[in-house]
């Protein structure tokens, strides 16, 4: 049962089907997800035990969201005004290269040494640390499962408990060999040993780095839920805090952050409210003895305008990252995040990944599920997840070279042969006379078919034709009532 | 083209020919669920907050400042941070003044880079005041200011605030209606002390803010 993290998981998306089978081999990462995904299922449901008010609140979560990417650029101008004139300063980036150069010139104008962070999945989509690191600037991730795995060199596991693949003897070891603490595997005294290494860097730190929940475009407001503190402390400490945040997490206005908010907590934790919701409109003013001087958002597209052009796919850009649907896959539960190889795991992952990075790097996303449809039905805005894997699968198998162009790297699993094939299955179909004699021969010579068809039998039976086609059954059937 | 061009061309290009959505908002579904009368509020609030570990007083007016002193003295804590320009910071001083209190009052007074270290290392307990509270979620509404600066709710481990039951609403939609305009800098919704679940879902509280909140819940009414 001491089995360690497999070590030869190559954390790239392409490597989807390779991880997986590693993944599903390792009993101790199976055991954690399992227990730790009952767990947060029925903490949902238990904070949401009214169906009538879960069901009115997703509906309006979906409107809400829908309204907002109705008008998003107005409602980004919007944001972008007011947060300027209260004395946030807005960064616009295209890509992560981008944001991440907005990034490093902040810290090089303020010579930073030390940056802290709170939890932010957009700093993962840029792999912002590493880009700082370069630099030599040390980037501290605070967030107690962020700062366990940042140890570790992983990438976080779930957008919300990164570090919820490892036990408490896992983080026990790793704090003994790279913090050279006793070994315990005592869950308070872990967490307090953090803390105080913690502490002590968000006092040194030169900037906080955070993400954003919500961004209001009426009143100009940061809105951050955490449980911790971290996100406070990285808001408030530091002279500088930077925001970065993806297009879509702006919305109208301060009411509409309410039934968003209550959808937010519950979905991911069952909780009716996080400890904190920490509301920011400006950085320290004049006659204020604390809070960040400077306070700068970075806005990142990174490929969300991309899913924005098609209406379908649009929906995609509703989610407010509480990982319910990580939570409620059966895909998920057992092969655990770092399988996937992208920022985003899970159900949610299978449908943005695609966009962030082409589908030529995420060829088997869309079909790493069983189209259960259990991510649909827990989205706490109803985002039609398994619709939208169903049509990324078409576009992937669709020619590379058919127009319009609507996703980068289109058809990554386009073949030709496959397609000849299905245009015979079509035409054989459409031929009655074809089709007649085809399932003639099918039903008295099916004995004959092979029991082994490549990889269709690795995981299934070999299809036997049954005796009588279903014409012919039917006809007996009407000739028998007759 | 600057990347703000060049993202909000093609959102509009993408809109093309469209009209933006309606405003769906429904008020009664984030109030209508969540009401309460006067007398439950109290008790769903404190109910709340004990369950995520908060401590919660009931009090009155003129006992409160007592109460302060006893909670600190049983924990062997004898310096606090407190604002002594608010009304609060005010009674408490004259109480510790009056009862000749072993207790020291500490005031945030100064920019936080003149008194960083003590502050994070030195400083065992604040008191402040809030903005409301809120039933549903058992929510303190804290505004930090000049007087009671964000960090004061936030660095020292334990958190002592002072909430008025005439001021706790129903719900958040509820106590929305009564933030201040424009939005201050800072505007926060407490509701327990600092946690985490990140190590096997195990609950540890303590994560990076305060190790403990108690709420003195004054009876105003």
């Amino acid at each position: 049962m001491s089995s360690q993290r497999i070590p030869t998981l190559d954390v790239t998306a392409q490597k989807l089907k390779s991880n997986a089978r590693l993944s599903l081999k390792d009993q101790q990462l199976r055991t954690n997800m399992r227990s730790a995904m009952d767990s947060l299922i029925s903490k949902r449901l238990i904070s949401m035990p009214d169906e009538d008010e879960r069901e009115n609140l997703r509906e309006l979560g979906n409107k809400i969201k829908a309204r907002a990417l109705s008008q998003l650029p107005d409602l980004l101008e919007q944001l972008e005004s007011n947060l300027t004139k209260q004395g946030i300063q807005v960064h616009w980036a295209s890509t992560t290269e981008e944001a991440n150069a907005i990034v490093l010139n902040i810290a090089q104008a303020r010579n930073a040494k030390q940056v802290i962070k709170g939890k932010s999945m957009v700093s993962e989509e840029m792999a912002m640390n590493e880009h700082l690191t370069e630099h030599g600037i040390e980037a501290l991730e605070s967030d107690m499962g962020e700062y366990i795995i940042q140890l570790d060199n992983e990438k976080p596991t779930h957008i919300i408990m990164p570090a919820i693949h490892k036990n408490a003897q896992q983080v026990g070891k790793l704090f003994e060999s790279r913090l050279a603490l006793p070994y315990t595997d005592d869950v308070d005294s872990l967490i307090q040993s953090a803390r105080s290494i913690l502490r002590e860097k968000f006092f040194q730190a030169d900037i906080g780095i955070s993400g954003v929940n919500f961004a209001v475009a009426e009143t100009g407001t940061l809105l951050l839920v955490e449980n911790e503190g971290n996100g406070r402390m990285s808001t408030s400490v530091p002279p500088v805090h930077i925001a970065v945040t993806g297009i879509e997490k702006v919305v109208a206005n301060l009411q509409d952050t309410v039934p968003l908010l209550s959808l937010l907590t519950r979905s991911a934790l069952g909780q009716g409210i996080t400890t904190y919701v920490n509301m920011i409109s400006a950085p320290r003013q004049p006659d204020e003895l604390d809070g960040p001087e400077e306070v700068h958002l970075v806005l990142l597209d990174n490929g969300r305008s991309q899913a924005f052009a098609d209406s379908e796919l649009r929906q995609t850009l509703n989610c407010i990252r509480c990982g319910a649907c990580m939570n409620h896959c059966p895909v998920y539960t057992r092969i655990g995040g770092q399988a996937y190889g992208t920022v985003y795991p899970g159900p949610i992952g299978k449908i943005i990944s695609p966009h962030l990075l082409g589908l030529e790097n995420t060829p088997d996303h869309p079909s790493a599920s069983s189209l259960c449809g259990a991510c649909g039905e827990v989205c706490p805005v109803k985002i039609p997840i398994p619709a939208l894997l169903r049509r990324l699968r078409e576009e992937n198998v669709k020619s590379p070279k058919q127009q319009p162009q609507i996703m980068a790297g289109q058809g990554s699993r386009y073949s030709a042969k496959e397609r000849l094939l299905w245009k015979g299955w079509q035409y054989f179909n459409s031929q009655p006379l074809l089709y007649k004699t085809g399932t003639f021969l099918a039903t008295r010579l099916g004995k004959f078919t092979p029991n082994k068809l490549g990889p269709w039998t690795q995981n299934h039976s070999a299809p036997k034709p049954a005796k009588h086609s279903l014409h012919e059954l039917a006809k007996k059937h009407l000739e028998k009532k007759s | 083209m600057s990347a703000r061009d060049k993202i909000l061309a093609s959102l509009r290009q993408s809109l093309e020919g469209t009209q933006p959505l309606a405003n769906p908002f429904d008020a009664s579904l984030v109030d209508k669920p969540w009401r309460y009368k006067p007398e439950e509020r109290i008790t769903r609030l404190k109910e709340l907050m004990t369950a995520v570990h908060s401590e919660v007083h009931l009090t009155s007016s003129q006992a409160w400042p007592a109460l302060v002193c006893k909670l600190l003295a049983e924990r062997a804590i004898n310096k606090l941070l407190v604002a002594p320009t608010t009304a609060h910071g005010k009674a408490l001083a004259n109480y510790c003044k009056n009862e000749n209190s072993a207790l020291k009052l500490l005031a945030y007074d100064r920019p936080i880079e003149e008194w960083k270290r003590e502050l994070f290392d030195e400083v065992p307990a604040s008191f402040t005041g809030t903005l409301a509270g809120i039933a549903a979620t058992g929510t303190l509404v804290v505004q930090p200011s000049p007087a009671e600066p964000r960090l004061m709710s936030l660095v020292p481990p334990l958190h002592i605030a002072l909430l008025k039951a005439s001021q706790i609403y129903d719900n958040l939609y509820q106590a929305q209606q009564h933030w201040p305009k424009p939005m201050p800098s800072n505007l926060l919704l407490i509701s327990g002390p600092s946690k985490t679940a990140d190590i096997e879902q195990v609950l540890a509280y303590g994560a990076h803010g305060p190790k403990d909140l108690i709420v003195l819940l004054v009876d105003d009414a």
